[in-house]
């Protein structure tokens, strides 16, 4: 079986993110107010190739563990998904294809 | 049995820009300098591993993630077992630190800025093989450039690293006084590099071996490779 994960790692909290700060900051230009909390991490998506959905998870958690995320700088949060790829969404019936 | 110049392993990375500098350092220095490739899992029998500075594999991921698992690094890392002496320098330093040789993280510069220029260093320990020639409290003159420099670690983890003695280099200004304004990243307690438990692996941000040639400004370096290729010689002779 094929499951599929997605993997989200964000700095630990008191760690600067510039990056999360630059787009909070940019967001009354655009006519948002009241937003805060803005964090910009990683995404990373795996398909596994697993007997169970559990031995598959463990092998994705081992992942983000080793390798997708530091423990000393960021925390990470394993999801299953059944949702494709971004871009990859199955074309609407009758659409015509670009 | 060392015999002759003691042989200096620079392991380049796809992405290592420093590799020819270290080498040339060492061999500036009075050693012998042996290039050796991240993909080949062969130490050829050198008696210390540089791990040069630059952008492994382009940063992907974090600053020395992929490169902390290379083919080379499980050499390298019983290398460091057996007591072998490991040099990181920036890229280096990230990637041992990356790889658990090493304790602590490097994230982006509290300033977000990518800093050049030269730094004075406290040396904090002569024990380990790049300060032996050194005595703690000793300054050295040595460049930084990099933009993701700021040391970090857990809260247990920075009180360990205190307590055990293992900060090697810590920022300071000319006279040696470690304070704010003398950190140019915002480093925990501004330290510029650490050490393992046993002694033997050193990482640090600054550019010794940028520092070894009087024409290009400071020498700092110089005292940091003299130590390197000394502590061979005092190895081969007991």
């Amino acid at each position: 079986m094929t499951f599929t994960f997605e993997v989200l790692v964000t700095l630990k909290p008191g760690l600067a993110d510039p990056q999360g700060k630059a787009v909070e900051a940019s967001l009354p230009a655009l006519g948002f107010s009241g937003i805060s909390g803005v964090q910009v991490g990683r995404h990373v998506r795996l398909d596994v190739d697993a007997p169970s959905q559990v031995e598959a998870r463990e092998q994705v958690e081992e992942i983000a563990l080793r390798l997708l995320s530091n423990p000393v700088i960021e925390d990470f949060r394993v999801l299953e998904t059944a949702e494709p790829a971004l871009g990859n969404e199955p074309a609407p019936p009758g659409a015509a294809r670009r | 049995m060392t015999i002759g110049a003691p042989r200096i392993g620079v392991v380049t990375f796809p992405g290592s820009l420093d590799d020819r500098d270290a080498l040339r350092a060492v061999e500036t220095m009075g050693g012998e300098g042996v290039a050796l490739w991240h993909a080949e899992p062969d130490l050829r029998g050198v008696d210390a591993v540089i791990l040069p500075g630059g952008f492994s594999y382009g940063d992907y991921l974090r600053c020395g993630a992929i490169a902390g698992h290379a083919a080379i690094l499980d050499e390298v890392r019983s290398f460091a077992e057996r007591g072998g002496p490991v040099l990181g320098i920036c890229n280096g330093f990230q990637i041992l630190c990356e790889a658990g040789l090493l304790p602590g993280a490097l994230i982006r510069n509290a300033s977000l800025r990518f800093i050049c220029r030269d730094v004075f260093l406290r040396v904090e320990t002569s024990q380990t093989p790049v300060t032996r020639e050194l005595i703690a409290g000793e300054i050295v003159e040595i460049p930084v450039k990099h933009g993701e420099g700021q040391y970090v670690a857990t809260a247990e983890q920075l009180q360990q690293i205190e307590a055990r003695g293992l900060v090697v280099f810590r920022y300071a200004d000319a006279s040696g006084q470690v304070n704010d304004a003398a950190n140019p990243n915002g480093s925990l307690d501004n330290i510029a590099g650490v050490r393992n438990d046993a002694g033997n692996v050193v990482g640090l941000m600054p550019h010794p071996e940028h520092a070894v040639d009087p024409d290009l400004g400071p020498t700092g370096g110089q005292a940091l490779f003299a130590s390197l290729l000394e502590s061979v010689l005092a190895g081969a002779r007991t």
